[in-house]
């Protein structure tokens, strides 16, 4: 394509709508317009451009703020969706998601569930919509940012008639004193204007930078974008749950083995109305306050080589308070304190005794997560375990069963034998029940009683993507600032046919830019430049 | 200290009502104000009002924030009062760019009604839960309200610009949706006198009643009951039987408080249009005669402006970070979380529309309209109704 040359000799790329360096309007259509268009100087940009390949109508898609406005407002109705209903992972894990959302909220829950909004934001569609927000991001950038930076910096200070004359801000006076210009342009100076002097015509600028905001602050975004993407590589992000019940050593997952970390204690503890007693009030209204939840833990470090089966040798790294908010960090890791379970059976004890002296013959202490198959009291009496189940219950088929690995529940079949039973006697002991399935024993486990551990839950969390994160926000931050605290304003004050001619423009907030041009030309024989939109509607017309 | 501090809340609350007083009368006294400059004495003792009523309420801060050890941000009375606190200090420094009365003419009402509202709930220093307990809280808390607050001026002066510019001789739909503001703003009003009311009558009714999980339990209702509990028995002799029965999934006591609130918003409404004979922004017309809408037009975009950074950095950013080291991870999607993330949403489009031409001027003063909706539902709607980790429970 031809570039264009422009009467002031500066060559413009094709599409440019008004010069450059001086300002002339090039653009037929826009010629009659009385005010110009100022937005991207009348650059040259591509979307505005070319029409033709698919490259092009995808480009230009892309590039238009409508499109983006769009995007932007259809994600903020979707995620307006997902929060009518809780997302599955706040549900209580009671029953599953495809039962629980018609139960709790009827057809409209179950209407939730079958349109996929109880995981809408990790929907296939709800991540397209942000990865075209980010397509739309850069290449409505680019669009802009180059045209935009050639022509602010191909600008001369000498400008043409047509652009001066069709400013927002203008204004024309005759018989200045040489003295004015001067006075202006000292004003200017102390005003923090960049001053730029040309046969006598005065282009005065501030806040340039301010411009390239709104680009800064999109490329933060970006790299925000990404370092969310970037979750999705192994290796990167890691989370996952440690349950330690007190006093146990467990490896800390995704470490290799090389870390493990013993839970020596967990605490809880509430408030107490009668020392706090400034929360005196809002603790009898609310019942019981939770004041710290905390894991007193150990952290150790292997060393040598990992021995499959052989007990790693440990050192001490550090010990830590973990409490929420205070999580305990070593290399790339984080143990916070998420979850907790009081109380958790640890051992049980049984006696073992005859049924109808009463007379016992030894205890037993069952170390529910380690039972041991054979308990032997002396004397010729001893007792195995013939099945342990932890979390009992009755299967389907009324077979007992375990639900789970913890002792929630748990259920034994005993065989005791004594020397008056060398054969042994089988029973089935679970809470609150037995059964003497071959007939009356002569014997029993009697009960005696049990001990309890806490149990606390720690989530393990690795996120390599974090610093991304961080590099993106502080970018998005730097670029909102700079395009929403400064203006770029511009004055030109000009010689044209004998007169002087006040021309201003800036990128928004106009009436700072007015109190400004009107204090600096104040008591100087230039008049004030006039609002050329003041008089119509203002929303009809732009900046 | 409490007692201190909630002097001097009422001290700085008196003071704002009396400073709004001196605003109208800023704007009556001198007809010929043109927008920017000339603030006349009235003008000059509203400011300073503001100002005095403004310390004062940072002395309601400070002093609680010692008897708490923590600062007062914590509950849905403390951050809302704080809101309040932010809105009238956004007012004060606009106010400085910008000098106009009539701005405080329409910020200060509303930060009036928020701070009323505060304080129809518990009032109570509460303890904080773990989670609570981070700087970074307070940090994030006072931002994100700074941030709000400075976008809530947008929304006042978007209200000027839509009562001067809608044509109030014929009712149209803009009359009628300038109206709905206007009466939600009367029914906030309600809300706080009618609770008021029922209070200083310590009116009390014990309801035993089935919950979704068809558990029985107890609830104490501090209105008389329109709209009662699922199988509701009333236990209090002597009170008001509920009209109509929940069902288990709603909860019929805030569904109460609810319609009290319109019916005493309506009674009231009723109340002005028979003092005033025409609609509400109607009668506020005559104020804003002499303003500039190009102006105003201005101070709203000036605004969401200044406080976009601010919010997104308080909301969204610090927000992060706490949650990150509270809860494991930056971001959860939780409901509140969210709702930030809409609001931020909805501010970057409307920073992108004034890029636009025709989105100046009405439309966007709707627009800053809609976006303080947005504000008021994430404080107000997703606090008492759509329960998450961030609900303050009130
Ligand atoms: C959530 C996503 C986005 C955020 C938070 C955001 C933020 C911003 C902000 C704060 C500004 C400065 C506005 C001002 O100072 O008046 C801006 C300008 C702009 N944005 Fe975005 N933006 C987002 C998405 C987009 C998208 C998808 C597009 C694509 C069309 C886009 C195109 C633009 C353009 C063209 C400008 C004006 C540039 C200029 O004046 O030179 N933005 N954006």
């Amino acid at each position: 394509m031809k570039d264009v040359k422009c009467e002031c000799g500066h060559v413009n790329p094709h599409g440019t709508v008004l010069c450059e360096a001086c300002g002339k309007v090039f653009d037929e259509q826009s010629k009659d317009k009385s005010l110009l268009d100022m937005r991207y100087e009348g650059s040259a940009r591509r979307s505005q451009t070319y029409n033709k390949t698919i490259v092009d109508k995808i480009w230009n898609f892309f590039s238009s703020v409508k499109v983006g406005v769009w995007l932007i407002i259809v994600t903020l109705i979707a995620s307006a969706a997902g929060t009518i209903l809780p997302q599955e992972m706040y549900i209580p894990p009671t029953m599953p998601a495809e039962e629980y959302y018609e139960d709790q909220y009827g057809w409209f829950g179950k209407l939730y569930y079958e349109l996929g909004f109880n995981n809408l934001y990790s929907s296939w569609w709800y991540l397209v919509l942000i990865a075209m927000i980010g397509i739309s991001l850069v290449i409505c950038s680019l669009d802009r940012v180059v045209p935009l930076y050639k022509a602010l910096k191909a600008q001369r200070v000498t400008r043409h008639e047509g652009f001066l004359k069709r400013q927002r801000l203008f204004g024309t006076s005759g018989n200045v004193d040489v003295q004015d210009i001067a006075t202006v342009k000292q004003r200017l100076k102390t005003k923090r204007y960049h001053v730029r002097e040309e046969n006598g015509d005065l282009l005065a600028e501030k806040g340039r930078f301010s411009r390239w905001g709104p680009y800064v602050n999109h490329v933060g975004l970006i790299i925000f974008l990404i370092g969310g993407m970037l979750r999705f590589v192994p290796g990167m992000y890691i989370d996952k749950v440690l349950w330690l019940r007190e006093g146990e050593t467990k490896v800390v997952p995704e470490t290799d083995g090389q870390y493990y970390v013993t839970n020596e204690k967990f605490i809880l503890e509430n408030y107490d109305k009668d020392k706090d007693k400034t929360f005196e009030a809002a603790i009898d209204r609310a019942g019981m306050v939770v004041k710290n939840y905390q894991t007193n833990a150990v952290l150790y470090k292997r060393v040598g080589p990992a021995i499959p089966g052989e007990k790693p040798e440990l050192e001490k790294v550090k010990e830590h308070k973990i409490k929420v908010n205070q999580p305990l960090k070593f290399e790339k890791f984080a143990l916070y304190q998420v979850d907790y379970k009081l109380d958790e059976l640890n051992t049980m004890s049984f006696s073992l005794t005859n049924k109808a002296s009463g007379e016992t013959f030894g205890d037993i202490k069952i170390n529910l997560y380690d039972p041991k198959p054979k308990y032997d009291l002396g004397n010729g009496y001893h007792v195995e375990v013939l099945s342990f189940f932890p979390d009992f219950e009755f299967a389907k088929n009324g077979e007992p069963t375990t639900k789970s690995r913890i002792p929630n529940n748990p259920a034994f079949v005993f065989k005791m034998t004594s020397p008056e039973v060398p054969d042994g006697e089988t029973s089935f002991v679970a809470i609150q029940q037995t059964i003497e399935p071959l007939g009356d024993n002569q014997y029993k486990m009697a009960f005696k009683g049990i001990e309890t551990k806490n149990v606390t839950a720690l989530t393990v969390r690795k996120d390599l993507t974090l610093w991304i994160i961080i590099l993106g926000g502080i970018i998005f931050m730097i670029g909102v600032i700079q395009g929403a605290y400064w203006n770029h304003r511009r004055i030109w004050v000009q010689n044209k046919n004998g007169e002087i001619w006040v021309a201003a423009h800036t990128n928004k907030n106009w009436y700072g830019l007015k109190r400004e041009i009107e204090s600096v030309l104040s008591e100087t024989k230039i008049n004030i430049p006039a609002d050329q939109i003041q008089n119509e509607k203002v929303d009809k017309e732009g900046i | 200290m409490v007692t201190i501090s909630s002097n001097l809340l009422y001290i700085a609350f008196v003071l704002y009502l009396v400073a709004t007083l001196f605003f109208g009368g800023a704007i009556k006294a001198k007809k010929d104000i043109e927008g920017k400059k000339g603030t006349n004495r009235w003008g000059k003792i509203a400011v300073f009002l503001t100002i005095i009523g403004f310390i004062s309420q940072v002395g309601y801060f400070i002093t609680r924030w010692i008897a708490a050890g923590h600062a007062p941000v914590s509950n849905l009375f403390e951050f809302t009062t704080f809101f309040g606190m932010c809105l009238v200090g956004a007012f004060i420094v606009i106010y400085y760019i910008y000098r106009t009365p009539l701005l405080g003419l329409f910020t200060m009402p509303v930060a009036i009604l928020v701070i009323a509202y505060a304080s129809m709930f518990p009032r109570d220093i509460s303890p904080l839960i773990p989670a609570l307990q981070s700087d970074w809280l307070h940090i994030h808390v006072t931002t994100a309200a700074l941030g709000e607050a400075i976008l809530a001026i947008s929304f006042a002066a978007g209200l000027i610009y839509l009562v001067k510019v809608i044509d109030q001789s014929k009712a149209s739909k803009r009359t009628f949706w300038l109206e709905t503001v206007m009466f939600a703003l009367v029914t906030t009003l309600g809300f706080v006198l009618v609770s008021t009311l029922f209070s200083s009558l310590d009116y009390k009714a014990e309801f035993n009643w089935v919950d979704k999980n068809d558990q029985a339990v107890t609830m104490e209702y501090t209105m008389p009951a329109i709209t009662g509990p699922h199988e509701g028995e009333l236990l209090t002799k002597g009170k008001f039987e509920p009209l109509v029965e929940m069902p288990a999934l709603i909860n019929a006591k805030k569904m109460n408080s609810v319609i009290w609130s319109f019916i005493g918003g309506f009674i009231l409404y009723g109340l002005i249009r028979l003092i005033l004979r025409k609609r509400i922004s109607a009668a506020l017309q005559p104020l804003v005669k002499n303003i500039n809408l190009d102006f105003v037009d201005e101070i709203s975009y000036r605004s969401v402006l200044i406080g976009f950074p601010v919010f997104t950095l308080g909301a969204l950013i610090f927000a992060m970070i706490w949650a990150q080291i509270a809860w494991t991870r930056f971001w959860g999607w939780d409901p509140k979380e969210v709702w930030a993330l809409i609001t931020w949403l909805f501010y970057a489009a409307f920073l992108h529309l004034r890029l636009s031409k025709g989105w100046h001027g009405e439309k966007s003063a709707w627009l800053a309209v809609i976006g303080f909706v947005i504000i008021m539902f994430n404080l107000v709607a997703v606090n008492l109704v759509i329960a998450g980790l961030h609900s303050y429970a009130g």
